[in-house]
């Protein structure tokens, strides 16, 4: 499509039904951008200012909006859109590579769109299928194990401008890859049986059931999930026609997860249970489930679900037969925002606003989705609940540990010979992890993501559970061949990638900290950007306004620590070099000149070609 | 029965329900640090300038309700410590050339600057490519020296009621926008009678053809440091400028 034909006019047209869809509900801001991009294959100018009309909001927040996530394009991307994840994982399968022979294949620069508008090939983070890596999206539909081949058909396909429903199917499967499990991916029960259970026990005595499991959130802080609950369920609601909110956090933006992408897949009757025991026990009407945009591919399945459960009395008005007892639940789409999955920064992205985290006090409990009091749980947490609900708290408190009830879903990936989910009773080592998944061997496994831990192997003696190793789910082996320094530059350049530039230590640290880690990665650092790193991580700790920028130098700090000769070695000196690399200042040069050859190189660069890239 | 109060670097403040950390601190004349807040706007907690301890914990004084016994540290060498690297950063982030220029002596970045003793800017520098609006016909936008604190913006949205700027972008690509299809400020309702106009506390928001109508070594900070001047601070009407 080109730009001339975007008037006024058509786009107003063009935006109506889906304005009205969602009863021009200024909210909806996100999921009206994400309807009419896939119109009209990007936000032009012109149609920011329609929607601004339309829903009567201020042009400079709808942009504001648009240019926050990812996924929404404010200039025209190739009407093919190549996105290859870019998590560590998917660059130990070769991604790097393979990005370069499809750059190299359809004559085009990485970032840039083809002059004739079919194609643009980039990257993106991780999209949750490190299983069966190298992934990428393709006009937002995911691809798993990539290989040489399969790229070089892609090619063609986008050459020959086929739709991607001629695409062979198998490029778009995606495997569970369930290889061990227990309490919960063993349960086979009926949709609305755990729903059932907790009517027939009552909302009070299923906090109480909930409050004897000891049930701990499973998206990362363990917060105890009755004391969320109960709290939620007393918060007052506010104005005439206040509701409660329950929420279900599938954002599922840590690297190296995607054990919620396989519960929404094949146990989705089991989150939507959850999410109404959840709703029943704190007097909500509403469920919101926050998908990443990156599952788009799971929504048709998800709402055929909610259209069975709705049609078997499980969900709309009068639930299970109980007349009064209403449970709603509606699906947003994320655009690409790591934040997101931080509960507060999702409630703004819910509420159709760029995704920051708030101020807190207050918290989600009292004033969270449009000021009523919310509950937000992990997908695995409200999985966990249905599970309470059927089979009872003391049940629930006796497996696992004291402190960490129950059972645990580990995503499996990196340098093991069978990567995927495994279910595990909390207080598992790392040890036994290892051995189960095949990974003969590591140096390090990174536990929880970025943001979580790396621990080595004399660490592997310890164990998975609140009081000792916590985690979110992601589980990534590197073997003794793997460089840690270039495992930990992938995650600086996530971060830098994913902050949401509230604050100023995380929006500036974070670049700060990559560009610290470019350097020593081309030769140039010395003991001088150690401390830098060292400096910029406490401060990010201290003073960052939430989560992610409080982990964000975790990983740094952590290989700092541990394989400090990852480091070292790469050190040209151990004194202080200057920043101005004259090297670099000569790259646009070389690049016009089409010379690479020493004489075009200065210094380091000019003794060892290719070390500059 | 006394009044709630927080002690503050040891000094007992008094406060009163629904009073942050900062404004105790303001009403008792006792400086912390701050850049993107202002007594008369919706409290926002993003510069982190204004990090204190409170009973041992790190925390945004702007933001964080005051608690009776509170115990806050506010003017420790490792808080001030933290706060020089945040200016560092906020000044290695845009392009802030203090010698020339027109908002210098008055602007809240150079005098923290100066009051912290940041004796150089440390980091290597951004270079961001941040053009100039010169379209309106009063007012100029230097995006060059933005630090995000979304004071126009606030003041714009929750005051003048017109929403002129507004924030796009992410992480280190964020950056100040106007309420226009083109982008340029002459587009917009906005006008120097707009409290917006008088808000920011570094040199973007400026007056056309009045720059240096007083001059360096005369200006707000020139004659007293900031942190001498918190009964002027705390009492700051957008009207004023700064
Ligand atoms: C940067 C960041 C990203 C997060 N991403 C997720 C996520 O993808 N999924 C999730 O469930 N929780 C995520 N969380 C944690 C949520 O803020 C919240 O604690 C969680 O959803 C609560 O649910 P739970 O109590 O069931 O664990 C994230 C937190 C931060 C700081
Ligand atoms: S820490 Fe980072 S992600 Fe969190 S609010 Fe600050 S800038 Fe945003
Ligand atoms: S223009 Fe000034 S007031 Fe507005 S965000 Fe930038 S620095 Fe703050
Ligand atoms: S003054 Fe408190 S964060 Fe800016």
């Amino acid at each position: 499509m080109s730009k001339e034909c975007f008037e006024t006019e058509r786009l107003e047209e063009l935006l109506r039904p889906l304005v009205d869809r969602h009863h021009a509900d200024p909210l909806q801001l996100v999921q009206i951008l994400r309807e009419a991009q896939e119109l009209v294959g990007y936000l032009p100018p012109a149609l920011l200012t329609a929607t601004a009309r339309a829903l009567r909001l201020p042009r400079a927040q709808v942009e504001g909006v648009a240019g926050f996530y990812s996924f929404f394009h404010l200039t025209p991307p190739g009407r093919y859109r190549v996105l290859f994840s870019d998590n560590i994982t998917d660059r130990m399968l070769g991604s790097g590579e393979l990005l370069d022979r499809l750059c190299n294949r359809l004559w085009i620069e990485r970032g840039k769109v083809s002059e004739d508008g079919l194609v643009s090939v980039d990257t993106t983070s991780c999209t949750g299928m490190c299983d069966q890596g190298p992934a990428l999206l393709v006009n937002g539909q995911a691809l798993t194990r990539l290989s040489g081949e399969r790229i070089d058909r892609i090619s063609e396909l986008i050459r020959a401008q086929a739709p991607l429903a001629d695409w062979p199917g198998e490029y778009f499967r995606v495997e569970d890859n369930i290889r061990r499990r227990d309490t919960l991916l063993s349960a086979e029960w009926l949709a609305g049986e755990a729903l059932q259970a907790a009517i027939g026990r009552g909302s009070e005595a299923m906090l109480a059931e909930m409050q004897l499991s000891n049930l701990r959130g499973r998206g990362g802080a363990g917060f105890t999930t009755a004391i969320k609950w109960a709290s939620a369920r007393r918060a007052p609601c506010h104005g005439d026609d206040g509701l409660r909110y329950l929420v279900c956090n599938a954002d599922e933006g840590e690297p190296g997860t995607f054990k919620d992408r396989v519960l929404l897949s094949s146990y989705a009757d089991l989150v939507f249970d959850g999410m109404s025991v959840a709703g029943f026990s704190i007097g909500a009407s509403k469920g919101l489930l926050y998908l990443r945009g990156e599952y788009a591919y799971l929504l048709p399945a998800l709402r055929e679900n909610l259209e069975r459960r709705r049609r078997s009395g499980l969900l709309g008005r009068a639930l299970c037969g109980q007349v009064g007892l209403d449970f709603e639940i509606d699906i947003h789409l994320g655009a690409g925002a790591y934040v997101c999955g931080e509960e507060t920064a999702l409630l703004e992205s819910l509420e159709g606003k760029r995704g920051i985290p708030r101020i807190r006090p207050p918290f989600p409990v009292t004033a969270g989705y449009r000021g009523q009091p919310t509950v937000v749980n992990n997908v695995e947490t409200l999985c966990k609940a249905a599970l309470i609900a059927v089979r009872g708290g003391a049940w629930f408190a006796g497996l696992g540990t004291k402190q960490s009830t129950g059972s645990k879903l580990l995503s499996i990936s990196g340098d093991v010979e069978r990567p995927g989910i495994y279910e595990y009773p909390f207080g598992v080592s790392v040890d036994q992890v290892l051995q189960d998944c095949g990974a003969g061997n590591a140096q390090a496994v990174q536990v929880s993501g970025p943001s979580g831990v790396c621990l080595a192997m004399h660490e592997f003696s310890r164990s998975i559970a609140f009081e000792d190793v916590p985690t979110a789910g992601a589980f990534m082996v590197f073997g003794a061949h793997r460089d840690m320094f270039e495992v930990a530059r992938n995650f600086a350049h996530f971060f830098k990638h994913e902050s949401c530039g509230f604050c100023t230590p995380c929006r500036v640290g974070t670049s700060l900290v990559a560009n610290c880690m470019d350097k020593i990665g081309k030769g140039l650092g010395t003991q001088y950007e150690i401390n830098q790193i060292f400096k910029i991580h406490r401060l990010l700790h201290a003073a960052s306004h939430c989560g992610l920028g409080q982990a964000a130098c975790n990983p740094l700090f952590d290989t700092l620590q541990k394989f400090r000769p990852a480091y070292e070695r790469r050190l040209c000196s151990l004194d202080f070099e200057p920043a101005f690399d004259l090297d670099q200042a000569l790259a646009a040069a070389r690049q016009m000149t089409g010379r690479d050859d020493p004489a075009a190189h200065f210094g380091l660069a000019a003794r060892f070609p290719g070390v500059a890239s | 029965m006394n009044p709630p109060s927080i002690l503050l670097d040891g000094l007992p403040v008094p406060f009163v329900n629904g009073q942050t950390i900062m404004d105790a601190a303001m009403a008792a004349e006792i400086f912390i640090p701050h850049l993107c807040h202002h007594p008369e706007f919706k409290p926002q907690g993003s510069c982190k300038l204004c990090t204190v301890k409170a009973n041992g914990r790190y925390v945004s004084a702007c933001t964080l309700p005051a608690r009776d016994g509170m115990e806050v540290e506010n003017n420790t060498p490792d808080l001030n410590d933290k706060r020089r690297t945040l200016l560092q950063m906020l000044f290695v982030e845009g392009n802030h050339f203090c010698p020339s220029c027109e908002k210098s002596g008055n602007c809240m970045l150079q005098a923290l600057a100066y009051e912290l003793e940041m004796l150089s800017p440390h980091f290597d520098p951004f270079y961001p490519n941040r053009p100039v609006d010169a379209s309106h016909p009063e007012v100029l936008l230097d995006f060059n020296r933005c630090i995000l604190c979304e004071l126009c913006v606030r003041a714009s949205r929750d005051v003048d009621g017109k929403s002129v700027f507004s924030l796009s972008g992410r992480g280190i690509t964020k950056h100040l926008i106007v309420n226009a299809e083109s982008g340029r400020l002459a587009d917009t309702d906005f006008s120097w009678a707009d409290k917006a106009a008088h808000v920011c506390p570094v040199g973007v928001i400026l007056k056309k053809r009045t720059g240096f109508a007083v001059p360096i070594g005369k200006r707000r900070y020139d004659v007293e440091p900031i942190g001498m001047q918190v009964e002027r601070l705390a009492a700051r009407s957008a009207g004023e400028e700064g």
